[in-house]
């Protein structure tokens, strides 16, 4: 299943996390969200978001200017 | 069987907040972490802007602390109702355009809210009596726990034996005997404690962690209202405030210069909202105009982005300007000499 994409171009942190925070919230356990930021901080910042909040970094990886995170809704969301 | 007590922590990223919470912690409350986003926050949006400073290691103290304690932490965009406490404070602003005792009322009464929604027993916060000389003096802690509505649930654990006793040491959820009676501006308590704890590598922001608070930021702020005429802002107004040189030559525009790469780069994203100049024939710095120009508006801006280019000391500087719907002309223009550039333009 294709990922649920959160475009958080041009938004600096905190606000990717918030962006990926109240996307996770409405989803199952188990659905893959794929961050799409300009901010290198949130490279740093949603994992730790992930680590702290009970939910499963899939990757990181860098694109030109863009950074893309995938996270996985971990149980407790 | 005696419920599981919980509360909720107001983490800002620093040391008082992180000790609140492990004080409450260590007495057996499940305790989560809320951090709200106003906007104008320091430490995220200058890192992530200004090449100089990504060098440094880069993270949200508010993550860090929360990542410390292994406690969830909620992160609240306030921006849109945060205006009104910036614009409108009932109880004024400190030394800059800060209005410490509003937002921290302001706080409390949202992780209130907070706290009913999600079925919390009450809110700890890091306020420490005499601290701050407009939210945490001993006769406006009251202020804040009465008009957030929070009253004896809001707990301040570092400075509790200095404070009437709350619901929580009433109920015995928690034992005020292992509360903390801290008074004044001194850090030495805190860091005496951090250490017990063990904790290392804390942030200790000097003058706060807000752009309010911060005497250059409220002077390009108060301007922004004086030339719209009116005490309004957008979230773009107050980042492009944290970003560049802001020179007004005239009433009615500003220029916004971009001082390094990472600036220009930053700039780049508000071509579409803003008449930009570049510079072409030296390199220089992207700059954007704010407010209504003309033609002479903008040979004026032009002489002056020259004069923060390469080609400063040269005969002719040539630029590209770029209109809103995206048209570009060409302008060849002689730099300002420093003379030419009074120090009132400076914002």
């Amino acid at each position: 299943m294709s990922p649920v994409i959160v475009d958080a171009r041009r938004l600096l942190c905190p606000m990717p996390v918030i962006r990926v925070q109240n996307r996770v919230k409405e989803l199952p356990p188990g659905t893959r969200v794929e961050a799409i930021c300009t901010d290198p901080g949130a490279l740093s910042d949603i994992p730790a978001w992930c680590r702290i909040n009970g939910h499963k970094l899939i990757e990181t990886r860098t694109e030109g200017n863009e950074y893309i995170i995938v996270v996985e809704v971990g149980e407790e969301s | 069987m005696t419920r599981q007590r919980k509360a909720v922590a107001l983490i800002s990223g620093g040391l008082d907040s992180l000790l609140a919470a492990k004080v409450i912690q260590q007495q057996g409350i499940h305790v989560e972490g809320i951090n709200f986003f106003t906007g104008f926050c320091v430490e995220g949006h200058t890192h992530a802007i200004r090449q100089k400073d990504r060098s440094r290691v880069k993270r949200n103290n508010a993550l860090w602390v929360a990542e410390q304690l292994g406690i969830k932490l909620h992160i609240v965009d306030i921006v849109e109702e945060y205006k009104d406490i910036v614009l409108n404070p009932k109880h004024g602003y400190g030394a800059n355009l800060n209005p410490c005792l509003d937002c921290k009322i302001f706080m409390v009464k949202k992780a209130h809210e907070w706290i009913a929604e999600h079925g919390f027993d009450f809110i700890i916060t890091g306020e420490v009596v005499g601290q701050r000389p407009m939210s945490q003096r001993k006769d406006t802690m009251p202020v804040v726990a009465r008009e957030s509505g929070a009253e004896d649930r809001l707990v301040r654990p570092l400075s509790g034996r200095n404070l009437p006793a709350t619901l929580p040491e009433r109920e015995g959820w928690i034992s005020r005997d292992q509360l903390y009676g801290f008074n004044g501006r001194s850090r030495k308590p805190q860091m005496a404690l951090a250490e017990q704890f063990g904790l290392e590598d804390y942030a200790q922001p000097a003058g706060g962690c807000c752009f309010l608070t911060d005497a250059q930021y409220a002077v390009k702020l108060a301007d922004l209202w004086q030339a719209r005429g009116e005490k309004q802002y957008e979230m773009d107004d107050i980042m492009l405030l944290k970003v560049g040189r802001h020179l007004r030559p005239r009433p009615h525009f500003k220029v916004i210069i971009s001082r390094e790469e990472g600036e220009g780069n930053f700039l780049q994203g508000y071509r579409k909202q803003y008449v930009s100049l570049l510079t072409t024939s030296h390199a220089g710095p992207l700059a954007l105009l704010d407010g209504s120009v003309d033609a002479d508006d903008i040979a004026l801006a032009a002489r002056l982005v020259a004069r923060f280019s390469q080609g400063k000391q040269a005969e002719r500087v040539e630029l590209t300007v770029t209109a809103l719907d995206g048209s570009q002309q060409q302008l060849s223009v002689k730099p300002l000499t420093a003379e030419e550039i009074p120090q009132e333009w400076y914002i």
